[in-house]
């Protein structure tokens, strides 16, 4: 058998993608998870083994605060699955309705917030909910619910799934645009032939539309899953590195933020930073891997 | 449809799409109609368009007084569009090496640069931030740049990928029976035909590096080297009782993505339709 020639042009073509991407992302990835596995000792770099491990979950000054952000981290995930996402359906449902009028406009307005920056998100909604400049407490108040107005970022209690809330507001456009791009591709026939079995409205959206979706739902479930285990700028740009009040709404970010950098007067510690992301790179790896082992092989897709 | 009024199911599909786009724009409502207002109109009346009484520039003239702003303003414009550049050739020429060249690894490359779709690049910041520190590239824009064009790279070569396995082959054989090069190929008969999901690459690239505040705030937080972003958030604390600069700095900081966003969002919808959700 005659060895093919070398063809050079494909590892220029690969070159500057790959060797970037491996430089800049996967190395360092690497080396912070190996660093998490050191400490410093008399300012000498030591193996330390799966000491820090040890010490992020078993010694109560780390484990209360990791376990905290983990749990709220947790909560924060929950609430996009549980409104950003039936919301992003619904809107998606709703805009993909044939001869709607103005779908473009919505569709575009819908998306807006989801491209302006976390400083302005979390600077807008202080602003809104603030108690002393009070967009808020005067709307309610027209409509009489004053009595129902707190200081929902101020308060420990609803601080978080405030946040949550304003994160969801942010990123809903996201579930609807995929949403809508897959609820397009289901050719007409379908439809047609549904329509014909006298499958229409609510029905036809529950039999048939949700079921071709849900590959696509299941794409924005681990997406949001990801964002939301790695988030950082909103909580960080609304109540600041130490997550306030009282670290009701610290997340793994912050927390991983506040380690590696310090804060006020402890000093920055880049190993228990690098075992923090260990950890966070550990839940996101195993949420993935049930995601593509457990959710998307069960999903059946259809091609048409 | 006709059982159940088709014009009544209209009218409440069009009254839920109209509430929530108000929710949508309400809150970028606010800081615009605010940003033009005088300190005590937008204390007063917060949710009141500006009239002759309380229209006032004092907010913009504060911020455009401040030289830094239009540093930063210049530092993301640069950090995005290299960044942009960046991602969007390189991803394209891996992309088109992946999905036109059957070579051994192909599919093992594919997953290996796929992997960055689903773990976030932050997570390596401690290494990144010694690397850039050892490199003395700690507040510079390159540092920015290069994480950033890393960071893009996955989801590009993805969508890109995607698209280019749709060119058809017919075209690219009778260029190659005309005698041009591979390279040629590829840059005067693929990459105009998947100028589409170019842009949609773009928008989906383009907005996270513009809205980013962790690699600014830890590689970058140098005067000089401040991105927008950085700069606004840093403004904030400082001006945080002048209402009206804060307002106008936030107003100037929409401008130019929202200018973007709607020059490509045509586009946006038709990527996503074909590249992504397959």
């Amino acid at each position: 058998m005659a060895r093919k020639a070398v063809r050079w042009h494909i590892a220029v073509f690969l070159a500057p993608a790959v060797l970037i991407y491996t430089a800049i992302m996967i190395i360092p990835l690497f080396a912070t998870l190996n660093l998490s596995l050191f400490t410093l000792v008399d300012r000498a770099r030591v193996f330390a083994g799966l000491d820090n491990f040890r010490t992020l979950f078993g010694d109560p000054r780390w484990s209360e605060t990791f376990w905290n952000a983990l749990g709220n981290n947790a909560w924060f995930f929950l609430v996009h699955m549980l409104v950003q996402n039936p919301i992003g359906v619904l809107l998606a449902a709703l805009l993909s309705s044939p001869r709607l009028r103005m779908a473009a406009f919505y569709r575009t307005a819908i998306f807006v917030p989801t491209i302006l920056s976390f400083v302005i998100v979390g600077f807008v909604w202080k602003l809104i909910l603030s108690p002393i400049w009070g967009i808020a407490p005067g709307m309610l108040d027209m409509v009489g619910l004053k009595s129902l107005f707190t200081p929902w970022l101020g308060k420990q209690e609803y601080a978080l799934t405030t946040l949550a809330l304003i994160s969801v507001w942010q990123f809903v456009g996201i579930p609807m645009m995929l949403i809508y791009a897959a609820l397009l591709s289901i050719p007409d026939e379908v439809l047609e032939a549904a329509e014909m079995d006298g499958v229409t409205g609510m029905s036809q959206f529950w039999k048939i539309k949700l079921p071709l979706i849900l590959p696509s739902i299941g794409i924005i479930s681990i997406l949001t899953f990801v964002g939301n285990f790695n988030a950082f700028d909103l909580i960080y740009v609304a109540q600041g590195a130490l997550a306030g009040p009282d670290f009701a709404t610290d997340i793994l970010g912050t927390f991983l933020y506040r380690t590696f950098f310090g804060f006020q007067l402890q000093l920055g510690d880049p190993h228990m930073g690098a075992t923090i992301a260990t950890a966070m790179f550990g839940i996101i790896l195993v949420g993935v891997c049930i995601y593509l082992f457990l959710i998307q092989t069960r999903l059946r897709r259809y091609q048409f | 449809m006709a059982a159940r009024s088709p014009l009544g199911r209209t009218i409440a599909a069009h009254a839920v799409l109209i509430a929530y786009t108000l929710i949508a724009l309400f809150p970028v409502f606010v800081i615009v109609v605010n940003s033009f207002k005088s300190r005590r109109a937008i204390f007063a009346e917060p949710l009141a368009l500006p009239n002759a009484e309380t229209f006032d520039l004092v907010g913009y003239t504060t911020v455009l007084a401040q030289g830094d702003f239009f540093q930063y303003f210049q530092n993301s414009l640069i950090v995005t569009v290299v960044s942009l550049a960046g991602v969007l050739l390189f991803g394209a020429m891996a992309a088109f090496a992946l999905s036109e060249y059957r070579f051994r690894g192909n599919t093992l490359m594919g997953l290996y640069l796929a992997l960055g779709i689903m773990i976030p690049i932050r997570l390596g910041t401690v290494a990144i931030l010694q690397m850039m520190v050892a490199g003395g590239l700690v507040n510079t824009l390159t540092a920015l740049i290069l994480v950033y064009t890393a960071q893009g790279l996955p989801l590009a070569v993805f969508i890109l990928s995607e698209f280019m396995r749709q060119v058809s082959d017919d075209l690219k054989n009778a260029g190659r029976i005309d005698g041009l090069s591979e390279y040629r190929i590829f840059f005067t008969l693929v990459l105009p035909l998947v100028r589409p999901a170019m842009a949609t690459v773009a928008v989906f690239t383009m907005i996270p590096i513009w809205n980013d505040l962790w690699f600014p705030l830890i590689l970058a937080p140098a005067e000089e080297t401040k991105t927008i972003t950085l700069g606004s958030q840093v403004f904030i604390g400082q001006f945080v009782t002048n209402w009206n600069a804060v307002l106008s700095a936030l107003s100037l900081a929409i401008i130019p993505v929202m200018v973007l966003y709607l020059i490509f969002s045509r586009q946006l919808i038709r990527g996503i339709t074909a590249g992504a959700v397959k």
